[in-house]
């Protein structure tokens, strides 16, 4: 069962630092919950977390292992551990949503395509598209293409998950349908680290959060904490902002 | 003119005269299109080179980088006469057409290396990230997910860029390949009218060329409308 | 002949292939701008004239660009005396460059112009602009913005196309070249110098258009 720990973190797009010391613990069945505004760095921590940005110092262990990530090799191993969703979906548009689903398994993780593709199929109908099988993404609108998204991460069979701002780009009758897709995981115990804006859920589904501002963790707390009892100024102004909403 | 013209016609396109023609114009084309298929792979090649990211491949990106803007800097002729006394001198000797194909086969590879690097670059980033993030190589990425969205982006400006090849060949007459201009020259020298020999050199010229040209278009035209199939 | 490289050879001769290049500077700069001023009529009748004048003119673009540049000079050179009209091989040249060049500017403007989006001239409209001020902020700003990096890479590839110009005796660069090899039978050294000129006139042009189309057109161009 997985165990993040990330003490430290520092990261830098060219000279302009985004992450300035970022720790940060998720044990195995958590949700952390990341708030905070835009340019906090909270999205970073994700990319960071799969390397496709590299920090710049810092240690990110995994069950208490660090992963060097200047090791193409630790690399590869943390990626087969951990599946991201992005906020702009990503879905490769050159393939069907069952191919999408299906393509890593397959061909990167060198598995069975008969038993990744009932799977795939399984997952999709979970997510509610089990009759889009053989669609493309620009033809199914952006909650579609955000829960083939989530069912193409899940094929995976990652031990920690990573939404990035996930319902950011939707229209606002889209969301919940993609909330609840994130919903049924949180009820089996997926260990997600969830970067959103949709503070009602945060506070739902998490079982810790984590405010950011300026690339640091201000403050760091239970939801009942956080939301209602922040200790910190900043955490107090964000959060009343955004609730006054 | 045209009266002389007229009356060299029946002579001009006689048997023997359209047999050299018809060899000659089989040259120009087994010297464009072996050229640009050559060139359209090495061109591939080196726009893959120039998308790695591993250090120790640093020297190999300069160079791909040193290939595709320095031929594209140097006229046809110049390149062709390059290789073509490097072959003399050092003493190789290949035969006239492979040198004018080495030549071809060098420009097809530095132009069509920059259209394939951009349509590359114009897939979108996010799916670079996705892929890289669900443990793709840069070489499984490429093939999986962007060459089959780039190509719409590529084939159609590589189509104007065969039909450039082609007009170019015309320049290998200099070195003495017996393609079709050089068959023209040979004609008129024999005493055919010049406007006679030239004129049918633009029809043949044309005739090879127009359909590559409309194809592109069509292609292009036909390639916009959906992202994906 | 010796197989190793001697460039000293051919120091002397840098002042010549220097002037060939002005030379070839030339040939491009005034074929490109006979070309500018047929391709923005041929461009003009494209998008205004009747369906005869566009069909000539659409089977002259078609023509030319489907055609070897050199056996157009051909004809132009060799054909062209049974008809009584002599030309010298440095007046084919031009006339063939530019009719070519023409030919390729006819349909980059034409390109150009259909750019220009009906809501930029509706927009133009509401706000209160007559005819000729419409054209003169809105639609040549605009088009050259978006014509300036196609018209600058043309005036690179014509700048390389005038090398044909050697085979008709012309003494550009190109043609310098082959009479300093002949004097010399240094071919290597003579060819190599002969394409770092190439490439020396061609980044610089590069570099002065690419500068002159960010700043003054703010077109979208790398600098190199």
């Amino acid at each position: 069962m997985p165990r993040l720990d990330i003490v430290d973190l520092k990261a830098a797009y060219g000279a302009t630092p985004v992450l300035d010391g970022i720790t940060l613990h998720v044990g195995s069945g958590e949700i952390l919950g990341l708030i905070g505004p835009s340019g906090s760095g909270k999205s970073t921590i994700l990319r960071v977390l799969v390397g496709l940005l590299k920090p710049a110092s810092g240690v990110v262990r995994l069950d208490g292992a660090t992963i060097d990530y200047a090791s193409a090799r630790d690399v590869r191993q943390m990626r087969d551990r951990f599946a991201i969703v992005f906020q702009q979906y990503n879905l490769f548009q050159n393939m069907t949503v069952l191919d999408n689903t299906t393509i890593a398994p397959i061909r990167i993780k060198k598995r069975l395509r008969a038993d990744v593709e009932e799977e795939a199929r399984r997952l999709l109908s979970m997510v509610g598209l089990g009759d889009k099988l053989a669609a493309y993404p620009d033809e199914l609108s952006g909650g579609q293409q955000q829960r083939v998204a989530i069912a193409r991460a899940l094929a995976l069979k990652p031990e920690i998950l990573l939404l990035d701002e996930i319902t950011a780009a939707l229209d606002p009758e889209l969301v919940s349908e993609v909330l609840d897709a994130i919903r049924v995981l949180a009820r089996d115990g997926m260990t997600m680290l969830i970067v959103s804006h949709e503070m009602g859920f945060i506070r739902e589904v998490a079982s810790k959060v984590a405010f950011m501002a300026g690339g640091k963790v201000v403050e760091i707390g239970t939801p009942k904490q956080i939301f209602d009892a922040p200790q910190e100024v900043r955490t107090r102004e964000f959060v009343s902002k955004i609730l006054r909403h | 003119m045209w009266d002389r013209v007229f009356s060299e016609l029946p002579a001009f396109f006689g048997y023997y005269n359209m047999l050299f023609l018809t060899k000659a114009a089989l040259a120009t084309i087994c010297l464009s299109a072996i050229g640009s298929v050559t060139g359209l792979i090495s061109g591939f090649g080196l726009a893959l080179v120039r998308l790695t990211r591993a250090r120790w491949l640093a020297p190999a990106r300069w160079l791909a980088l040193l290939l595709t803007e320095l031929f594209r800097r140097v006229p046809f002729l110049v390149t062709l006469m390059l290789v073509f006394f490097i072959s003399q001198l050092s003493g190789l000797d290949l035969p006239l057409f492979v040198v004018a194909l080495i030549a071809v086969f060098l420009i097809a590879s530095a132009y069509l290396a920059e259209i394939i690097r951009s349509g590359l670059e114009s897939v979108h980033k996010n799916q670079w990230d996705a892929a890289t993030a669900m443990n793709f190589s840069l070489f499984e990425t490429v093939r999986y997910v962007i060459v089959p969205q780039a190509w719409r982006v590529i084939l159609p400006p590589a189509f104007g860029f065969f039909v450039l090849f082609i007009k170019d060949t015309a320049l290998a007459s200099q070195i003495g390949v017996i393609e079709l201009t050089f068959a023209g020259k040979v004609l008129n020298n024999k005493g055919f009218p010049a406007a006679l020999v030239f004129g049918t050199l633009l029809l043949i010229y044309f005739l090879i060329s127009y359909p590559l040209t409309r194809f592109g278009t069509h292609l292009e035209a036909r390639l916009a409308k959906t992202r994906h199939r | 002949m010796s197989s190793i490289l001697q460039y000293g050879q051919i120091w002397p001769y840098l002042p010549s292939l220097a002037a060939g290049a002005w030379l070839s500077l030339q040939i491009a700069f005034l074929a490109f701008c006979g070309g500018l001023l047929i391709g923005t009529a041929g461009a003009a009748a494209l998008s205004f004239g009747g369906p005869v004048l566009r069909r000539i003119v659409r089977s002259y673009v078609t023509f030319f660009t489907n055609t070897p540049q050199l056996v157009q000079i051909y004809f132009l050179y060799f054909a062209l005396p049974d008809a009584g009209i002599l030309l010298s091989s440095y007046a084919a040249v031009l006339i063939g460059m530019t009719l070519n060049a023409g030919a390729y500017l006819t349909d980059i403007q034409r390109a150009g112009f259909e750019s220009v989006r009906a809501n930029e001239m509706e927009a133009a409209e509401v706000l209160g602009f007559s005819r000729l001020q419409q054209i003169q902020f809105v639609i040549l700003p605009h088009v050259a913005r978006v014509l300036f990096p196609s018209l600058s890479n043309q005036y690179i590839l014509m700048t390389l196309g005038t090398s044909m110009a050697a085979v008709f005796g012309v003494e550009e660069l190109t043609g310098r070249a082959f009479n300093i090899n002949s004097q010399t039978f240094r071919s290597i050294e003579v060819f190599t110098v002969t394409a770092g000129f190439y490439i020396a006139i061609t980044l610089v042009a590069s570099v002065i258009l690419g500068l002159i189309g960010r700043f003054a057109f703010r077109a979208r161009m790398r600098i190199i």
